[in-house]
């Protein structure tokens, strides 16, 4: 039981990345990322890859896994830069669905739909499991407090000031003189370095990963943390990632109880049930349990 | 070669044209409700059972299943929309999108928890294929061609001559103007989203026609269907058609040169092309 809730501490802190990570386009600079399980599989694909098929040190793939998914994002957002919202949420989409596909096909690289086992992770084999369960802990919490100091710096900087402005109004800002694209585009590098990092921790921590583990879902899941926690808020993003941990997990306790159904009606209860929790948030709180401190303004047009 | 090439120019301008209905609708949700509505892709799956009951449980036509998909996706879509979209709406239009992301996945899997995983194929008659001018055609495939022919002329007959179809694309055009002039948006918005919810269900079963269904059938080509829209331009009706062609060829062409799986990306890789070239695609109007 122990180990469980270890090992459901390192998802938590896991998913906590990617709520950060979201935040910093959707919370910060109102971009919109439909496709962020992409950028985190990328991650994952390029650290599992660089350290099981060169023998790199982790810490190398998990800087590698970061910087392609930033390149990856700066590319999406260079794209739809200049277009409305709605394009990057097409775009976004379509790239999380390329990544699968790429990942389920290229068996050369990927080993496809059987996925790449066998990921280093760190003292993995010469502890005890428990033992690299908690060292794995401790890691991944070292990396939410330095990504959340990032993004909080970031927000209180003038830098988080001008992505806001961008989020409330992009033409104001740009008649303030400020290049609204650069801004748009960093932010987005920035975010799914964060993202692709969650990835990369993701392989190293359960040493297998596959096409099936990057579904849409994911996405989902991570899009419900952080309006649950409080978009524009990095607390409430981490807060909210517990909150989703903890709910996936409930339900599938609370499952438990449930006789006479099939295990593919139980899965799609727990699926229809995350869904349905983000529209009762969006509908119900939808600034979420910690609220940013100023209050978004509402877009004129 | 050249045989081979016009097979699949032919197989391509089929599988347009069938995707051509879902991405109307598509597109017409969002000239008039202003949001990419990708719940679109559980109408089309909804649709898809619904057409599929109706064939195999009561054993009607494949024409006649057609119309009680439209039915039921339509219904979905506005009872769904009123519950769920439209209070959302006054959030912005990426709002709404994450909770039309969020409304496909609950009704996805309501859709798995009746019927599960399994694929499921529509009762049809075997029969061989016709040669013609040396390509080859399957019966169903001119069957289900004819059927989205007729959908889509009545979409742009009820648009073209009607007045709640001059209303729909008033609202379209400047939704204030049009409620200046007395024409009641929430009734158009209402009617958009059944047509084009109806029309994803079409799509469905024409698509379950041809293959099988499974709960993921909307999921599966809701990438094809947005290039689609994107490609001829986002919010422009004939521009979905035109899209939707140059799709559906593109996905068969690319069979020339790079796997049966990677079809998809066809559609991603057009999308990222027109955006960068013409973002407001080859009929669109605006998109910035």
């Amino acid at each position: 039981m122990d180990s469980y809730l270890v090992a459901m501490a390192v998802f938590a802190g896991l998913y906590a990345l990617l709520a950060l990570g979201l935040n910093v386009v959707w919370g910060m600079t109102g971009m919109i990322n439909l496709g962020l399980v992409g950028f985190f599989g990328l991650g994952a694909y390029v650290s599992a890859l660089l350290c099981r098929q060169t023998g790199a040190p982790i810490v190398v793939g998990i800087a590698a896994a970061a910087l392609a998914a930033a390149g990856a994002g700066a590319a999406v957002a260079l794209a739809t830069a200049r277009l409305r919202g709605d394009y990057l949420a097409i775009i976004t989409l379509g790239f999380s669905e390329v990544v699968r596909l790429v990942a389920s096909n290229e068996l050369w690289l990927t080993n496809g739909t059987d996925g790449i086992s066998g990921i280093p992770g760190p003292w993995r084999g010469r502890v005890a499991p428990q033992t690299f369960n908690v060292i794995y802990l401790a890691m991944v919490v070292l990396a939410v407090l330095a990504v959340l100091a990032v993004c909080e710096r970031i927000r209180h900087s003038p830098y988080g000031r001008v992505l806001r402005a961008i989020r409330d109004d992009d033409q104001v800002a740009a008649v303030a003189g400020k290049r609204v694209i650069a801004f748009k585009v960093q932010a987005f590098a920035v975010s799914a370095a964060i993202l692709g990092l969650a990835g990369a921790l993701w392989g190293h921590y359960t040493s297998f990963i596959a096409p099936d583990v990057f579904t849409p879902l994911v996405t989902i899941y991570v899009v419900l943390a952080l309006t649950a926690g409080g978009t524009g808020n990095n607390v409430g993003a981490v807060l909210g990632a517990a909150l989703v941990i903890f709910l996936m997990e409930g339900t599938r306790f609370a499952t438990g109880w449930l006789v006479g159904l099939a295990p593919v009606q139980v899965a799609a209860l727990r699926e229809a049930l995350i869904g349905a929790a983000l529209l009762v948030v969006l509908r119900v709180r939808p600034r979420g349990l910690l609220p940013e401190a100023i209050v978004p303004v509402q877009a004129s047009r | 070669m050249p045989r081979e090439i016009a097979q699949l120019v032919l197989n391509g301008l089929m599988a347009g044209t069938i995707l051509a209905v879902p991405a109307i609708g598509f597109t017409a949700i969002y000239a008039v409700l202003r949001f990419p509505n990708f719940a679109i892709a559980s109408h089309l799956t909804i649709g898809a059972f619904a057409g599929w009951l109706a064939n195999v449980s009561l054993g009607l036509p494949a024409a006649l299943a057609v119309g009680v998909a439209f039915a039921a996706a339509g219904v979905a879509g506005v009872v769904s929309d009123e519950l769920i979209l439209k209070p959302l709406r006054p959030a912005g239009a990426l709002t709404t999108a994450i909770a039309a992301v969020a409304l496909t996945l609950v009704l996805e899997n309501v859709i798995r928890f009746v019927f599960g995983n399994d694929l499921r194929g529509y009762a049809l008659p075997i029969r061989r294929d016709w040669q013609v001018a040396g390509l080859r055609i399957a019966p169903q495939q001119v069957q289900n061609f004819g059927l989205a022919i007729v959908a889509m002329t009545a979409v742009f007959l009820f648009l073209a001559f009607t007045r709640t179809g001059k209303a729909m694309r008033a609202v379209a055009d400047n939704p204030t103007l049009a409620s200046v002039k007395g024409i009641d948006t929430d009734r158009v918005a209402r009617l958009t989203t059944f047509v084009a919810m109806g029309l994803a269900g079409v799509g469905g079963v024409l698509l379950g026609l041809d293959t099988s269904i499974d709960p993921l059938t909307g999921f599966r080509v809701i990438l094809s269907v947005f290039a689609a829209a994107v490609v001829g331009g986002l919010g422009s009706i004939p521009g979905a058609v035109v899209g939707a062609l140059t799709i559906g060829v593109g996905e068969e062409l690319s069979l020339l040169v790079l796997a049966p799986a990677y079809r998809t990306v066809v559609g991603f890789a057009a999308i990222l092309l027109v955006l960068t070239l013409r973002p407001r695609g080859i009929l669109g109007e605006r998109a910035y």
